[in-house]
């Protein structure tokens, strides 16, 4: 049950989550985790991913303090008792 | 005269409403957000804007009001469909060596570059252009979006790439407008519907052409015999145009005009031949946007920049040039614009016609409305965003 951290930008477009910085949601993989999330926040995982589920160019996941690795499929697994931070990237946008 | 207007720009939604001879802003809505096109929808009133986030993705958004807005349901690209994959050409290219086998790139939606609403008589429909190259209709109001397979399997295309390999050469090129998405993709930017016939609609392309359909969007066929280029090693080659706008006379839709990079064009057949009309003594030849009077299809208006490769206002005058006689002359405009020191040019999207209203907003923040066929201008504004589509509501 990995905490996933959100930043701000991301959230301002989701009311549910205004007041939230983190939400807890079941998942072994970043994938699972951005499905769960999605379930929890509908219309959530669009923004982070594209319609084939690869990570949105422009967008970084972490597992820890590392960048997720797997950006097409996101099968990085998520170890118990480790966190998860979605950002903006500082690639453009 | 319609007395409102929708801008989408680089910061968001903007809408102008008139109030006695003066035109006030709203609150701007998706505030901070780029949004490549917005429009109201004739038959229910409602808002549409297409938000191109930088970092999100690109989003589809709807309001009752123009005040509160939601997010639409995306428009997806289906598991399968690819397309040829394009480079940018480089100097070290060597035009004369044999094409290489195509590559294939898998389709994710880049862009939602136009929004095109259905007749009266089709209520919920509502046509969208993209980049990479898709056309996508609802039935629903926007519930769900379907790619149309027809055009995006076209021979001009390379065939059906859902069945497997490329079974013709791909005559679609990149735009530039999908180098800010890191890729070199062709893109959708003019969707024009015929009003006598809801079967029967054309698209333009950026880089390809014109395309028609007169069963509703099963079949398509090319329609660029007249068009001339002048970048290819052969002007009049089937393919390879750049329209930068397409837009017809509803009461004659027969008449179509097309700003192209290589001129003005227009066609008095439904697209069957294509005219240059271009007068450059006048400085009439480069432009993005181009508007067709409602009534009459011998009538449209420019805003002509200095191009191709320079894209600002010539000799730093802004001017805006009808013709009423089918581009034969142009008259042009200046009165109430700025004719010194001006660097704006307009984009595609960013001129409209309503009766005797016209409005246009520039990629440095300015808006300007005539009342007078074009012929005078007042400023709306200085100080928006830039501006990439202006649409009367």
């Amino acid at each position: 049950m990995p905490e996933v951290r959100i930043v701000p930008q991301l959230r301002r477009f989701f009311p549910a989550l205004a007041e939230t910085p983190s939400v807890t949601v079941d998942g072994e993989t970043v994938a699972e985790v951005v499905r769960a999330l999605d379930a929890r926040v509908p219309g959530l995982a669009g923004y982070v991913v594209d319609e084939r589920g690869a990570l949105r160019v422009h967008v970084n996941i972490f597992v820890g303090d590392a960048m997720v690795i797997d950006r097409r499929g996101l099968s990085d697994r998520v170890p118990a008792g480790v966190g998860v931070f979605i950002a903006q990237a500082l690639s453009g946008g | 005269m319609s007395d409102q207007i929708v801008l989408a720009t680089r910061k968001g939604t903007v809408i102008l409403d008139r109030r006695g001879d003066r035109w006030a802003a709203r609150p701007i809505g998706h505030s901070g957000v780029s949004v490549s096109y917005a429009a109201r929808d004739p038959r229910d009133g409602r808002y549409w804007a297409a938000l191109d986030h930088g970092h999100w993705g690109p989003k589809l958004s709807r309001s009752e009001d123009g005040v509160a807005w939601e997010d639409a349901p995306s428009i997806a690209y289906p598991e399968g469909a690819r397309f040829v994959k394009q480079y940018l050409p480089s100097p070290g290219d060597d035009g004369s060596a044999p094409k290489a086998a195509p590559e294939y790139q898998d389709a994710t939606l880049l862009k939602v570059w136009c929004l095109a609403f259905g007749g009266a008589d089709e209520p919920g429909t509502i046509h969208a252009g993209t980049i990479p190259g898709g056309l996508f209709t609802t039935r629903d109001g926007g519930e769900s979006w379907a790619l149309n397979r027809g055009l995006w399997n076209h021979e001009s295309r390379g065939g059906d790439l859902f069945a497997g390999e490329a079974t013709h050469e791909n005559r679609w090129a990149g735009t530039p407008a999908a180098i800010d998405y890191g890729e070199f993709a062709p893109g959708i930017h003019s969707i024009v519907l015929d009003p006598r016939d809801r079967e029967h609609l054309y698209v333009a392309v950026s880089s390809a052409g014109v395309l028609e359909s007169t069963d509703g969007g099963e079949s398509w066929q090319g329609r660029n015999v007249g068009m001339l280029n002048d970048y290819l090693p052969e002007p009049e080659a089937e393919w390879g145009h750049d329209p930068h706008f397409l837009a017809c006379c509803p009461a004659q839709p027969d008449r179509l005009w097309q700003q192209n990079h290589c001129g003005v064009f227009r066609s008095e057949d439904g697209a069957k031949t294509w005219s240059r009309v271009s007068r450059t003594e006048v400085a009439v030849h480069f432009g993005f946007p181009v508007a067709v009077d409602e009534r009459d299809g011998a009538t449209a208006w420019v805003v002509p920049g200095r191009g191709d490769s320079e894209r600002m206002a010539v000799d730093g005058g802004l001017f805006v040039a009808r013709t009423d006689d089918g581009g034969a002359s142009w008259k042009t405009f200046r009165e109430g614009l700025p004719q010194e020191d001006a660097y704006d040019v307009i984009y595609r999207h960013a001129l409209d016609v309503s009766g005797d209203r016209l409005c246009f907003g520039t990629t440095t923040g300015n808006v300007y409305t005539s009342d007078d066929r074009g012929e005078s201008w007042r400023c709306a504004g200085n100080n928006f965003p830039p501006v990439y589509s202006a649409r009367f509501a």
